[in-house]
């Protein structure tokens, strides 16, 4: 099962690392991540994508809880929460496409930052499978290049990741 | 407030935690600590001839003490030669500071001479590193660098220290911290109470109990505690290679080692037990056989104070995350409170059924009238010269098995050796840190002529801090736990299994300023060790040659279940 891990840690050289050696190291996968400090500058906090069945991550989660730097970490998909990644997506638009890629894009609620007589970029934000579903509508023969943010996300409600 | 550089910084912690020892070996990235440390004379610097050996002393003196063992290193080669010992550490769980040098900070990025990226190489192997990035923060990173490795589940730490940090002429306050505050790192203080009363329950409820006790009986200092409660309960005891000794192994509720090369008794008491309690062990590959086909009919209950070994391997159905210490004492008045008994018709038929494996397949091996000596006779030798008090370290291999499975430790600390990773070179190094800890103690170093090679160099060492440790050389002449395996496993097919143009050892000894003594007789053993045991003064390596064509037993078929065991080259069951 696809789980979205969310981790505050220590804003300090090398604690990436020992998360991301964590993975190679025992085997586990990470589809995405992404990173960056939070409002308090001493902490980043991480989100990252992985895949196991529920021992594999009540493994995970111990292994990272046991790195120094890991101050707290929560599994978001263990309850109500919000998922967003932002892509970037150039694709072809020429002819008659030029109309249908903009009427895609309308439908997915995403946006056309940059134009020339023959591409669109285009910015759209969403749940992972959106964005997937996105690049399915638009044909994959049409892509020129996808730049994804990472998975990021939050709990619902009155639930917050905090010291 | 005092001003000291950061070289004098570092001795100076090293003196507020109390160290008496720091094993190491100096070159330019260290030579402003060195400076240092010869101005003053609390700690004692141990100069050894390898840095391998320098992790492997201060892991010795760090199993023997329950203190940490501290180890100084320069950069790149010296800091990469310590990689063995830290992982060696690690996977045994054993409280270890490593000070390793570095290239100025100014130089780290552009391949400068000796420079090695120490944190990354050693990530994996350490339970956490640090890199001074400032002469100021020595003191605290010193504090949580001793506190880390000590508290929670034991580990090495590494500080990875440039050498512009402890530059003399960098002068900073210093002031020792009294307390660490991490907020990122509270290890465990207390089991859950509810957790230990519903394993009382279940302790009352068992008809064919066992406590598995392992490595983390003796770290956490519970060996006191298992022993009351085993007494109290009068329940069958078996003990990991690394818990040997956390419950004394003449007791006649000690059923002896378990797993892979355990003993029959103790591998059927586990197989058909109904009630395990796990206490510091981590229920590792070299125990469980298959894992599919384990203890079939088995209530788990673990202790441990690291939730990630809990069911990790078996799923406990009453995990107890705690130190041993605490969680054994609130079980005795948990056992108290509860004021019932196990069941004793149950445990009379239990024992009776142990005994009936005890009586049958004993630990035994065969003789033979003029052949040559057999390496379980070496290792009943030495218990007895020894008075079954020694300190026994030990290398890796059959020799090694053959120590756990015939002398019987009684008391915990007094078993050394690599178990997680299996380092062959770490029984000469770790003696010498036993033999540092305790000047007038008898040490061993049981090894085989494979693994004693791997850091003989330090046998001038020994001589120059005339360290009196008896090596037991059992020389099969083979890389026998190799050879074993290809016997069993490889139609006997020997691939580079043999020592061939072995050194003379006796001359060897010699040649490095100690006695030598070659034994190759059964009816002078003996005598050889009696001999060997009083220079209570000298080194002595005696070099014992064994039957080449021994193997150890029992041995777990592999993928079995623990009951399935080769118990002699001809019989399994
Ligand atoms: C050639 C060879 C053959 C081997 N054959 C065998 C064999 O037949 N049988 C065998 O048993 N081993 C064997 N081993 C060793 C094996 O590889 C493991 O090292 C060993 O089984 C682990 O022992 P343990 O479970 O006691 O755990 P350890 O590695 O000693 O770990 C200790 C556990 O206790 C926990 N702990 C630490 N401190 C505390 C505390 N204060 N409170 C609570 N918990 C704590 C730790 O978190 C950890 O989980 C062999 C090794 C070699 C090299
Ligand atoms: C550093 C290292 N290299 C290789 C091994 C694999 N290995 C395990 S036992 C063994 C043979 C050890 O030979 P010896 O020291 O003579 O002991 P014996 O088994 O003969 O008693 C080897 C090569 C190891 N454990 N450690
Ligand atoms: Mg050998």
């Amino acid at each position: 099962m696809r789980r979205i891990i969310s981790i505050l840690m220590e804003n300090e050289p090398g604690a990436l690392s020992r998360v991301i050696g964590l993975f190679s190291q025992r085997g586990y996968n990470i589809e995405s991540l992404s990173v960056a400090p939070t409002e308090d500058s001493t902490l980043s906090r991480l989100t990252l994508t992985t895949f196991g069945n529920d021992l594999k991550i009540e493994q995970i989660t111990k292994h990272l809880n046991k790195l120094i730097e890991v101050v707290k970490l929560v599994d978001l998909t263990e309850g109500a929460h919000i998922e967003r990644e932002l892509m970037l997506i150039k694709v072809k638009a020429t002819g008659a496409q030029r109309a249908e890629v903009k009427r895609s894009v309308d439908i997915f609620r995403g946006q056309i930052v940059d134009v020339t007589s023959t591409v669109y970029t285009v910015q759209l934000t969403g749940a992972s499978d959106k964005l997937d579903a996105f690049i399915g509508a638009i044909g994959e023969t049409q892509v020129l290049e996808v730049v994804r943010s990472g998975v990021s996300g939050i709990s619902r409600g009155e639930k917050v990741l905090s010291l | 407030m005092e001003m000291l550089s950061g070289a004098e910084m570092v001795v100076r912690a090293l003196q507020d935690e109390g160290v008496e020892y720091i094993f190491g070996y100096p070159g330019g990235s260290v030579l402003h600590i060195y400076d240092a440390l010869f101005q003053q004379d609390t700690v004692n610097h141990i100069l050894v001839r390898h840095e391998q050996a320098a992790t492997h002393a201060a892991d010795g003196y760090a199993r023997a003490t329950g203190k940490p063992g501290v180890v100084m290193v320069t950069s790149g080669p010296g800091a990469t030669n310590a990689i063995t010992g830290l992982a060696t550490a690690f996977m045994d769980s054993i409280p270890m500071i490593v000070l390793s040098g570095q290239v100025r900070s100014d130089w780290i990025g552009d391949d400068a001479f000796q420079e090695t990226d120490m944190i990354g190489v050693s990530r994996p192997v350490v339970k956490h590193s640090f890199m001074v990035r400032d002469a100021k923060d020595i003191p605290e990173i010193m504090k949580k660098a001793f506190y880390i490795a000590t508290t929670g589940r034991p580990g090495p730490v590494l500080i990875d220290i440039p050498k512009d940090q402890t530059a003399p002429n960098v002068k900073n306050p210093y002031e020792y911290p009294k307390k660490v505050k991490m907020r990122s790192y509270a290890p465990v203080s207390r089991g859950h109470s509810g957790q230990i009363r519903k394993a009382v329950e279940e302790l009352m409820k068992a008809k064919r109990p066992v406590i598995y006790a392992g490595g983390g009986v003796i770290q956490g200092e519970g060996s006191e505690l298992l022993t009351k409660l085993a007494h109290r309960l009068n329940f069958p005891v078996t003990n990991t290679l690394m818990g040997l000794g956390c419950f004394p192994g003449t007791d006649p509720q000690n059923v002896g080692m378990l797993g892979m090369h355990g003993t029959y008794e103790a591998n059927m008491t586990m197989h058909s037990s109904d009630v395990i309690l796990a206490v510091g062990a981590r229920l590792d590959d070299r125990v469980t056989n298959n894992v599919k086909k384990f203890c079939p009919g088995a209530k788990i209950i673990h202790i441990d104070i690291d939730p990630a070994t809990i069911s990790k391997n078996i799923m406990a159905h009453i995990p107890i995350v705690g130190p041993v210490h605490q969680v054994l004492e609130e079980m005795l008045s948990a056992l108290d409170e509860h004021g019932g008994e196990p069941d004793q018709k149950a445990l009379e038929r239990w024992w009776e059924e142990i005994e009936g494996w005890r009586k049958v397949h004993g630990m035994r091996y065969e003789t033979n009238e003029n052949g040559p000596m057999k390496p379980q006779q070496v290792v009943e030798a030495l218990y007895k010269a020894t008075g079954g008090d020694a300190y026994v370290t030990s290398d890796v291999g059959q020799h090694q098995m053959f120590a756990a499975q015939y002398y019987k430790y009684d008391k915990p600390r007094r078993w050394i050796n690599s178990g997680g990773l299996g380092t062959m070179g770490f029984g000469l190094p770790a003696a010498m840190g036993v033999q540092f800890a305790f000047p007038d103690a008898t040490v061993a170093c049981v090894t085989g002529e494979g693994s004693i090679q791997m850091n003989i160099q330090e046998l001038s060492t020994c001589l120059q801090y005339g360290l009196p440790v008896k090596i037991i050389n059992i020389n099969n002449q083979a890389l026998g736990m190799v050879r074993q395996w290809q016997d069993m496993q490889y139609g006997g097919r020997h691939s580079q299994s043999y020592m061939e143009s072995l050194p003379d050892f006796v001359a060897l000894a010699e040649a490095y300023g100690h006695v030598g003594m070659k034994v190759t007789k059964f009816e002078d053993l003996e005598g050889a060790m009696n001999e060997a045991f009083a220079l209570k003064d000298r080194l002595v390596f005696m070099d014992i040659y064994v039957d080449p064509t021994e193997h150890v037993y029992p041995m777990q078929i592999a993928d079995g279940s623990m009951r399935d065991m080769w118990l002699s080259k001809t019989e399994r069951t």
